[in-house]
């Protein structure tokens, strides 16, 4: 496992973006063929089966660390990853002959099979018979959390140029329900595919915020306004009977949305762009909603029903294999239109057009966005082209102000790059029964001046030093805004919000007039 | 019971017999100060009382017309019937425990400490003691520090290997005691350059007639990209000032103890980083404890809770103490 190690290791100790590429093709150059798939196949979540519970693992590694447990668990606090600290607890005895990742899984899947003795003693005996990185690597296969900054996309650009491939066509491929067990490299990346161009995507429309008034843009005649909808944009891909989701990332997400499946039945070959949202009895529901079915890997039955996503469609770029980008937006929306009612499926539906006379309706209209879970208004020029990429003009996004709360800094860390010496990202608390409750971290939104004004603050008020992170006085008040808000288990504050900046610092403020948990609830519609 | 020989005081830590504060981070009279470290040795004092060799350096840091006197390791001095002495800390130049003995009984305060030899410092020397105050930056058993010869080697790789993609090194190091360390230990494999604060605190240091073996030159506006080119710069920060727009291409990297974590590491955005610390880790902070024959240990800055609590369990009686020390950056 040293090369794969050691490639996990140029991975985390870099992050440009191309030196880790460069470390993936240099591995995939020399690696075996098993090697390469299983590679692949942890950095896409396939993994094999959790042999031994991480309670277990506690155990066995506390016992050969020679601590009490309590220690051991004071530890896995701080350090915040179980694989790291069994990693640093257990010290190296003897040195195992080399083996490749492959063999290594080998004999994680046969663990399954053994006595909790034999699993114990083997589990050891690897453990001590490994560098600190090795023992790393393998509890991190181990314990199935392999999470290392490595992307879908970082990953498919460093495979189409280990095998000078398009890019499109081995994100396609990566998808599906391969397993390392039911499949080969070479069948997997290398052997011929049918259809395997028809993932290929164009490139998104992007647009800009409005900044001008309405009346600068033109006649409202020119004009098609729809709401800025608040999910995740998407290009969907339908042909030859397949279908193909690509995210505004340039990530196949196809897997995630098996409501969309039915499409390919539903209507003809075509090219739509929207947004996925989130949508149940004719509403939207919140982006966080959406979030928490993104996050997971395998979506339940339950999941399925409770959060149902469909495709808000509001363009179609190629229509039965014509390229019609270049056609005006009001015919396009006309094929769109028919596509739709065709289609007449629960999962797909249109991106009305908000309908107005004069500009000064629209900010009424603008109002309502809130309410609807929407981010504000699009405006779209009737004759647009659709446009590569970012092009200012046609197509405008007009959103809505942010929600505002007042906030009380208990938290900074020190920041990076050009500020590594000053106290840049911070932690607001919100009261609880006199207590601050941690609900947002946020770093951007103060001037040059601002950040030296509350680095000052910070390094005159610290209660508590640990490394880069500082607990402060709590003394200051800030103003933090943010886009969306929503419950959530996985926060301590029992809230989500989306986005958080520091709007400004409220030096007119004392902490006691900062907000509650209360006041952010009641945000939530 | 008597008043204890020393007691945590707002002001610092204080001996009512001798009427001295050790380390105090309020303005007091008479201060006995461990090390030149800004939260162990404060503006303020009227008088200080500390290791020759971190006298120039308070001075550079402090001003030059603070008032000091000097004491070599080992040499006594007797203050009301208090007997005090210094003795070697190993942390940085000039670093030392300050022994108390009054009436037979005998405090240690470790100030910082490392028992790892950096071959720069005056190697840590174990003093018997009835109660020791300890420093626990690093008093958690993830921290196990590599023998130091590891650690120059690879920063030695790390600059060779920009060396050869044509970048210069930028290493980010404490301006008093690790970049030393490093200017001290590492092989010459091409031209040092220095930030200023670190160029003040080696004068400072060669002022005691100290060397530190490599060459280095001052960061100054003159200097251009040629300059720079196979170049190691050390600087207490990675970034952040505008010199930085001379260099040409360069790789960063840290060196701190926090760089053990991962997650230290990545928040920090930084390339790469090395284990490098001034305190002593999981292993020093035991034996150098255990050669104290100390019963009472009282734990002052770091994971002090969590080190006291495992001390109690060894069968020590060991407590914790709030102060203004800060550890390692
Ligand atoms: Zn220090
Ligand atoms: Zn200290």
């Amino acid at each position: 496992m040293k090369s794969f190690t050691e490639l996990i290791l140029k991975i985390d100790s870099n992050r440009k973006t191309t030196a880790k590429i460069q470390a993936l093709v240099d591995f995939f150059d020399e690696a075996d063929d098993d090697d390469k798939l299983w590679t692949i196949a942890l950095f896409t979540h396939r993994r094999p089966k959790r042999s031994v519970t991480t309670a277990k693992l506690r155990e066995w590694a506390t016992e050969l660390a020679g601590i009490p447990l309590w220690l051991f668990e004071e530890s896995y606090h701080i350090v915040g990853d179980l694989a790291e600290t069994i990693a640093m607890l257990v010290p190296q005895t003897t040195e195992i002959p080399p083996i490749g990742l492959s063999e290594w899984i080998a004999k994680i899947i046969a663990l399954k099979e053994e006595s909790e003795e034999n699993q114990k003693s083997k589990v050891q005996t690897y453990w001590q018979g490994m560098s600190r990185t090795e023992r790393f690597v393998f509890n991190k296969i181990l314990t199935g959390g392999f999470r290392i900054g490595v992307s879908r996309k970082i990953l498919t650009k460093a495979l189409a140029q280990t095998l000078d491939q398009e890019e499109a066509i081995i994100a396609h491929r990566l998808m599906g329900d391969w397993q390392p067990d039911n499949t080969t490299f070479k069948k997997l990346l290398i052997e011929d595919h049918q259809h395997d161009s028809d993932a290929k995507p164009y490139p998104f429309y992007l647009t800009y915020a409005l900044d001008k008034e309405l009346s600068e843009i033109g006649l409202e005649v020119e004009w098609l306004a729809e709401r800025k909808w608040d999910g995740i944009r998407a290009q969907v891909i339908i042909r030859n009977q397949n279908i193909y989701i690509w995210s505004r990332g340039e990530e196949l997400i196809t897997d995630k949305f098996p409501e969309l499946q039915a499409l390919t039945d539903l209507i003809d070959d075509c090219v739509l762009d929207g947004e996925l949202m989130a949508f149940k009895d004719g509403h939207p529901l919140s982006f966080h909603q959406l979030q928490t079915r993104i996050g997971r890997k395998t979506l339940s039955q339950k999941l399925l029903s409770e959060v149902p996503v469909i495709l808000m469609a509001y363009d179609v770029l190629e229509y039965k294999g014509k390229d019609i980008r270049s056609t005006p937006l009001s015919a396009r929306r006309k094929i769109l239109e028919n596509i739709i009612e065709k289609a007449h499926y629960f999962a797909l539906r249109l991106s009305e057009a908000v309908p107005f006379t004069a500009w000064k309706e629209l900010m009424r209209e603008k109002s309502k966005s809130r309410a609807l879970h929407c981010e504000g208004l699009m405006l779209k020029k009737k004759d647009s082209l659709y446009h590569v990429g970012r092009v200012k003009g046609d197509w405008w996004k007009w959103k809505v102000e942010p929600y505002t709360i007042d906030a009380v800094l208990t938290y900074a860390m020190s920041g990076h790059g050009r500020r590594a010496n000053l106290y840049t990202d911070y932690t607001f608390g919100l009261w609880e029964n006199n207590e601050l409750v941690t609900f947002a971290k946020a770093y951007s939104g103060l001037t040059d001046q601002e950040i030296l004004q509350v680095d000052q603050f910070v390094k005159n008020n610290s209660l508590q030093k640990f490394g880069p992170v500082r607990s402060v006085q709590p003394q200051m008040v800030f103003e933090i805004a943010f886009e969306g808000i929503a419950y959530s288990k996985r926060h301590k504050s029992g809230v989500a919000v989306r986005f958080p900046r520091i709007k400004r610092i409220r030096l007119d403020k004392k902490i006691e007039e900062a907000n509650t948990l209360d006041d952010l609830k009641a945000m939530i519609e | 019971m008597g008043k204890s020989l020393l007691q945590f005081t707002k002001k610092g830590i204080y001996c009512s017999q001798a009427k001295v504060y050790i380390d105090p981070w309020r303005p007091v009279d008479k201060a006995i100060v461990t090390h030149a470290h800004a939260d162990h040795s404060r503006k303020g004092m009227k008088h200080y009382l500390t290791h020759h060799y971190s006298i120039p350096i308070m001075k550079a840091r402090l001003g030059k017309n603070i008032v000091t006197q000097g004491l070599h390791y080992g040499e006594e001095i007797t203050i009301n019937e208090v007997k005090f002495s210094l003795h070697p800390a190993g942390h940085v130049v000039g670093s030392a425990q300050v022994r108390v003995e009054y009436n037979g009984e005998v405090w240690v305060v470790s100030g910082d400490y490392k028992t790892q030899d950096d071959g720069l410092s005056t190697p840590f020397e174990p003093v018997k003691c009835h109660t020791f105050i300890t420093e626990c930056t690093f008093g958690l058993p993830v921290f196990l520090w590599q023998p130091q010869h590891h650690v120059i080697s690879s920063i030695e790789e790390w600059w060779q290997n920009n060396q050869s993609q044509n970048r210069c090194s930028l290493i980010s190091a404490y301006s008093l005691g690790k970049a030393q360390r490093i200017l001290y230990n590492l092989a010459p494999l091409g031209p040092i350059y220095v930030h200023s604060s670190v160029d003040q605190m080696n004068k400072a240091i060669e002022e005691s007639g100290i060397r530190l073996k490599n060459k280095y030159q001052p960061i100054t506006k003159h200097l251009s990209k040629a300059d720079f080119e196979k170049a190691l710069i050390i600087s207490p920060g990675t970034t952040g000032d505008n010199w930085t727009k001379l260099l040409g291409k360069f790789n960063t990297a840290a060196c701190s103890g926090w760089m053990q974590l991962r997650g230290m590491k990545r928040r920090q955005n930084l390339d790469t980083g090395f284990v490098l610390s001034d305190h002593a880790d999981w292993q020093g902070l035991n034996q150098a404890i255990k050669c104290t024959t100390a019963e009472n240990i009282i734990c002052t800055h770091g994971y002090s809770d969590i080190f006291s609590a495992w001390l109690r369990e060894q069968g020590l009686n060991a407590h914790t103490e709030q102060t203004l020390f800060q550890g390692e950056e």
